[in-house]
């Protein structure tokens, strides 16, 4: 990989010409069969693949009101066609959210529309090909499904689940990923993304616990399968050995020791991703996510805590309470969700983001920091994509943004923001979401990666910015990866938790 | 003629609510077993009824997208609104009072909505990303717009039309009594080109209309912790379980 190189900065921040075709050939590779049947997908590409895919498209335009809307909805207006990472970092106009979506509005208008059906050339219908196919594969694999066009769009149209009815539409003819689908098999066979064992997770625990009190002289603790324990602490697998992930581990044990609230991890139910979200595939979200409830309701715990992970906290925040039950407002004869409502604690919020935990607690006066610890950090924040447009914290809109920020400045001196075209709702994806963080998609990440480079780069000429904070377990695994492509440091990413580690004082409790 | 006319704009009339009624249902009836409003969003039902009527009335996301798209559809979309409004006065007798009032306005907005549309479709010919885009039937769908809007311009500016016998007609056809409609070449072509406009409405991207009402990312309000959210699908797999 190593003629993969960065695109240049924009000098003024442009639109980019077209470049059609330009990622054309890319294509993650595909799932063999052993990966697919594993998760009850078909094996290889079925041979009467065209008529399933119009079934299965019927299929979800019956069961996704949002598709349905989505595949009319759209007049070609352009909104959206500057606003992706994919787009301005590759210049291919099959990158524009519009002519993603579009790839399968062809195919809808040709097979569920009367002008499509009689006049397709008219309203740009086409015929489901083998090149179609392979066309949606290529293309639908390089979205990270972060949401940013559907901010601009005047309907909402969210190009993401336009993505997600495509990728399930594949996996239901035999045509997978190999990169998505596999981790989705080792998180029901072992129990974590990253296919980490419960003992060897023990393992790394207890080696944590070392280090920690080496470097601290305080015994914290990193307890696994704890019965009673308050809190279950449902993170992302990064966060067990990736640096820098595991530094915001530490950071989120030193919380729950300063404040003397009981955890517990589950080696069960040790992952906090849900990667059925990223393949569209509704009953595999649903599996990854019972397993967090029957986690709950194994250790009896009261609060469920989630860790830094941006796509985990969009399942939890906004779907967990329709999937598993965890949340509040269930109908009092919804026996699956009373089953874990009696035993939750609802003076708190159900789930809890570890960035709310941390903040409540600061509010509460339960933390002090030394923040001189953290000078040597000139700091800015990237808002991870959804965290910033597919959940929220804090019980009000905007308090995903406010209170990872205000975190940031309770525990350190020096904090800039980037651009504000950028930032908050405005985000841009890390390049490196939705099931695209492979290294077969490496070019395709690295472009992808360019706009939040390009503003990175002016604060750090500005500011001296020489840390970038987020919250997000493959934004973190991302951007080590392609800043030092970029020419930045990699240790400039980290986490949220990783500074509060660094200021926090734990006293001798 | 008048017998062809009437049979036209009954028929396309017909089609226009009924598709567009069975489009609606389509849309009502298909579950939302997700939370997925776009966030920052409201938290309450009140919230997300202001959100969307500032998207509706305002065009608010398509601000923050593109200053000169946002500003050439908003004109366009408000002046087809005064537009449609000043044209009650050939379907009601007496006028309503402020259908009377807003007459002049509504001449004029005939005006803006050529130049909105018109810009529109300069925008969608000369923007590179806006072209590559484009499929045949957009660009036709504003040749119709900008059609209909000259030809109804026309017969005020340039060459007038009987506009007592074409109110005649209009009131006659609510009534099921047909009477003759004024012989005149550009209202002909303005009322087959509306009846062309009714007739597609249902089944072409005129649908972003009542879409925008049932698009999840924006009529969801952000509270899925507070209050469980279930739809019918989904919730039956808990019972296989």
């Amino acid at each position: 990989m190593a003629d993969v190189t960065a695109p240049a900065y924009r000098v003024i921040p442009i639109i980019p010409a077209l470049k059609p075709g330009a990622m054309e050939g890319v294509k993650s590779f595909v799932a063999n069969d052993k990966i697919q049947e594993a998760i009850g997908f078909p094996g290889q590409l079925v041979d009467d693949w065209h008529d399933k895919v119009i079934a299965k498209m019927g299929e979800l335009l019956g069961k996704y009101r949002s598709l349905k809307v989505y595949m009319d909805a759209c007049v070609h207006c352009g909104a959206c066609s500057d606003k992706c990472h994919y787009f301005i970092g590759t210049q291919d106009p099959k990158n524009m959210p519009v002519a993603r979506q579009d790839l399968m509005r062809s195919v809808y208008r040709r097979y569920f529309t009367l002008p499509g059906k009689l006049f397709p050339k008219l309203v740009g219908a086409r015929d489901l090909t083998r090149e179609v196919l392979d066309e949606w594969y290529s293309y639908f694999y390089q979205c990270s499904e972060c949401r940013r066009c559907s901010v601009f769009c005047p309907y909402g149209i969210d190009t993401a689940e336009v993505t997600m009815a495509a990728r399930e539409i594949l996996d239901s003819v035999g045509y997978g990923q190999k990169y998505s689908n596999e981790i989705i098999g080792k998180v029901h066979k072992i129990g974590n993304n990253l296919g980490l064992p419960g003992p060897a997770l023990a393992d790394t625990l207890e080696g944590l616990e070392e280090d920690v009190k080496e470097a601290t002289g305080i015994d914290v603790r990193f307890p696994m399968d704890v019965k009673g324990a308050e809190v279950l602490l449902i993170t992302p697998s990064a966060d067990f050995f990736a640096e820098p992930h595991i530094d915001s581990l530490i950071g989120y044990a030193k919380v729950f020791h300063a404040t003397g609230t009981s955890w517990t991890l589950s080696s069960m139910s040790s992952e906090a991703g849900n990667f059925g979200m990223f393949i569209g595939n509704y009953e595999q979200l649903r599996k990854i996510a019972l397993r967090i409830r029957q986690a709950a309701l194994e250790l009896g715990v009261k609060r469920i805590v989630v860790g830094e992970c941006g796509h985990a906290w969009r399942v939890a925040y906004s779907f967990w309470n329709t999937l598993n039950g965890v949340g509040e407002g269930a109908d009092p004869n919804d026996q699956f969700a009373q089953m874990l409502q009696k035993q939750l604690d609802h003076r708190y919020k159900q789930p809890m983001h570890i960035c709310e935990f941390t903040w409540d607690m600061i509010g509460q006066g339960a933390l002090s920091f030394d923040k001189g610890a953290n000078d040597k950090h000139i700091i800015t924040f990237h808002d991870s994509c959804n965290v910033a447009r597919g959940s929220s914290m804090g019980g009000y809109p905007g308090g995903q943004f406010d209170i990872p920020r205000n975190i940031i400045k309770a525990v350190a001196n020096n904090f800039v923001e980037m651009s504000p075209s950028t930032t908050h709702e405005r985000t841009f994806c890390c390049g490196g979401g939705g099931g695209l963080l492979t290294d077969d998609l490496l070019d395709l990440r690295v472009k992808g990666a360019l706009p939040r480079m390009e503003v990175l780069q002016q604060v750090v000429d500005e500011h001296g910015v020489n840390f970038m904070a987020c919250i997000c377990a493959i934004c973190k695994a991302q951007f080590t990866k392609v800043m030092p492509i970029y020419g930045f440091d990699r240790r400039m990413v980290g986490g949220v938790h990783q500074l509060v580690s660094n200021a926090i004082i734990l006293g001798d409790k | 003629m008048s017998a062809l006319f009437a049979i036209l704009l009954y028929l396309a009339t017909l089609v226009f609510i009924v598709g567009l009624l069975y489009r609606i249902g389509g849309y009502a009836r298909t579950p939302a077993p997700l939370k997925i409003p776009t966030t920052p969003a409201p938290t309450t039902s009140t919230g997300v009824v202001l959100r969307i009527t500032r998207e509706v009335l305002f065009f608010e996301s398509l601000f923050k997208a593109n200053l000169w798209t946002w500003g050439l559809g908003w004109l366009f979309h408000a002046s087809l609104a005064l537009v449609l409004l000043r044209h009650l006065r050939y379907f009601t007798e007496p006028v309503w009072g402020w259908v009377a009032f807003i007459q002049p306005f509504g001449i004029y907005a005939g005006i803006t909505m050529l130049l909105g549309v018109a810009g529109l479709w300069a925008r969608r010919l000369l923007v590179e990303r806006i072209r590559y885009i484009s499929t045949p039937s957009d660009h036709l769908m504003l040749v119709l717009f900008i059609v209909i809007a000259v030809s109804g311009l026309t017969m005020k500016f340039v060459s007038h039309t009987d506009v007592v016998g074409v109110k005649n007609f209009m009131l006659g056809m609510m009534y099921f009594d047909i009477q003759p409609l004024p012989e005149h070449p550009g209202l002909y072509v303005h009322l087959f080109l509306v009846a062309v406009l009714l007739l597609i409405f249902p089944v072409s991207k005129l649908l972003h209309a009542p879409g925008v009402f049932f698009s999840p990312s924006r009529n969801q309000a952000d509270n899925p912790r507070e209050k469980r959210h279930t739809s019918g699908w989904g919730k039956k797999l808990e019972s296989e379980s």
